[in-house]
């Protein structure tokens, strides 16, 4: 005895819902409008990116110059480190896209094989993206934070094969220490809820003496030239800059400074890798589900491995994002 | 559905695939050497691709070119979008491209305007 309306009496019918004009699952469809609102949710993001680097093109950092890091390896090599991110993304796509090959001619033990080696692939990324971050957050060569929010670095002309070529300095490597006079407030100091984070390593004052006593170190601002580089300083600019203008000291990058440039880019970068990399984490865990329900044997006895299939799309969905995330933070 | 058929050719059949493995190797090695090319343009960045075009660098230009051509690839042969109706095509990728091509003009014309204001207007950044 039927209870509830299974049939319309309209089966067949156009209008009635009996047939399948686009030949998908009710699934696989769900699973293709979730990527477009999910794929207008990242434009959204990497639009706004392009809004406030075009607001700021002249001054907007260099990610050459920014991401040069390798794990183990010290020295300078911009791209090649998210280059190998890429690759591996795009081969646990390759991975994925085999299982649901192999699911298609029901094969179980290769679809679990191929699941596993996408799992892999999946937290290799996961891994390289937080170490980049902390890599990002850690910083390199510090600088000084002006009044108006500028960032000034701070560098040297040398002479490589023949050429002169402006290397950046440290500023821990020449700035120097005084007996600042001002301490950290703690809690313990004061009244309980008043207590301000860390001090800055050294104050502005410190890396001025620095500079005035270091001939050859000179100011780098956040302007570019007609080069397309970063313009340099004179030596009595420089020395002016930092005396006038000088506000912090910053090294790394967080929501509120970026010794990199303008702290934009640092939320940007925090924000949109960080939303994709959720997504890779996510997708991770989806994906380890569908891998123990494919050894459990449930699609087998389903008689389809259709849910493979959908996991699949989102799993390529996020690594197409990722081209494009890495074509606008780390290429153009 | 357990057997869909597969379309095995790509680059308008210039390249035909005996098989759907074999199919998504060479669309990996495809992918390969596009993100290769791509590398090797930032890190050289060659001083003949740096000539402007319709406002931006002819070697942007062709990073986002690569780009979309990588998200065709991913697309049509990872997600099988190759396989699919017309009807459900279209409706995924001309509603995602139309949306997105508005957003960008509106939110890139802005930041550009706002540009302009900044380095023409009566605005101190510089302090």
């Amino acid at each position: 005895m039927d209870t509830t309306v299974a049939n319309t009496g309209t089966e067949g019918k156009t209008w009635g819902g009996g047939n399948k004009p686009l030949k998908a699952s009710y699934g696989k469809m769900m699973m293709w409008f979730f990527i477009v609102s999910d794929a207008l949710t990242f434009s959204g993001f990497l639009a706004a990116y392009g809004f406030s680097r075009f607001k700021f093109i002249g001054s907007w950092p260099i990610a050459d110059e920014v991401f040069t890091h390798i794990p183990f390896f010290h020295g300078s090599f911009p791209m090649i480190y998210v280059a190998f991110m890429t690759f591996v993304l795009i081969m646990s796509s390759v991975t994925m896209v085999l299982a649901v090959d192999a699911g298609h001619h029901m094969q179980k033990s290769k679809v679990t094989f191929y699941m596993f080696l996408t799992i892999i692939g999946g937290l290799i990324f996961v891994g390289s993206q937080a170490w980049e971050w902390g890599t990002f957050i850690k910083g390199d060569y510090g600088a000084v934070q002006t009044k108006g929010g500028n960032i000034l670095q701070f560098g040297e002309y040398v002479t490589v094969d023949g050429k002169e070529k402006f290397k950046r300095v440290a500023v821990e490597d020449f700035a120097k220490v005084s007996t600042s006079e001002r301490v950290q407030h703690e809690r313990k100091t004061g009244i309980w809820f008043s207590s301000e984070s860390a001090l800055p390593m050294f104050t502005v004052n410190d890396v001025y003496a620095g500079l005035e006593a270091h001939s050859n170190v000179l100011v780098r601002t956040q302007t570019i030239n007609e080069e397309g580089e970063k313009t340099v300083l004179s030596r009595e600019e420089s020395l002016k800059q930092i005396k006038n203008n000088g506000q912090l000291y910053v090294k790394g990058a967080n929501l509120k400074v970026n010794e990199y440039g303008t702290s934009l880019f640092a939320d940007f970068f925090f924000f949109i890798t960080g939303f994709h990399g959720f997504h890779v984490f996510s997708g991770v865990v989806i994906n380890i589900i569908i891998f123990f329900n494919v050894i459990l044997g449930t699609y087998e006895r389903r008689g389809s491995y259709e849910m493979v299939e959908k996991v699949g799309l989102y799993w390529h969905f996020v690594d197409l994002v990722w081209v494009f995330v890495f074509t606008f933070f780390y290429l153009v | 559905m357990a057997h869909a058929e597969h379309k095995l050719e790509i680059l308008r059949g210039l390249i035909k695939f005996k098989s759907n493995t074999q199919k998504i190797w060479g669309v990996l090695i495809l992918l390969s050497i596009i993100t290769a090319v791509e590398v090797v343009l930032g890190i050289y960045k060659p001083e003949a691709l740096m000539g402007k075009v319709i406002g931006m660098k002819v070697l942007n230009w062709i990073f986002i070119i690569l780009t979309i051509v990588k998200a065709y690839y991913i697309t049509w042969d990872f997600m099988h979008m190759r396989d699919e109706t017309a009807a459900l095509r279209r409706m995924v990728v001309w509603t995602a491209i139309f949306l997105i091509c508005y957003l960008i003009f509106i939110l890139l014309q802005e930041g550009g305007y706002i540009e302009g204001v900044y380095s023409t207007g009566y605005v101190k950044k510089d302090f």
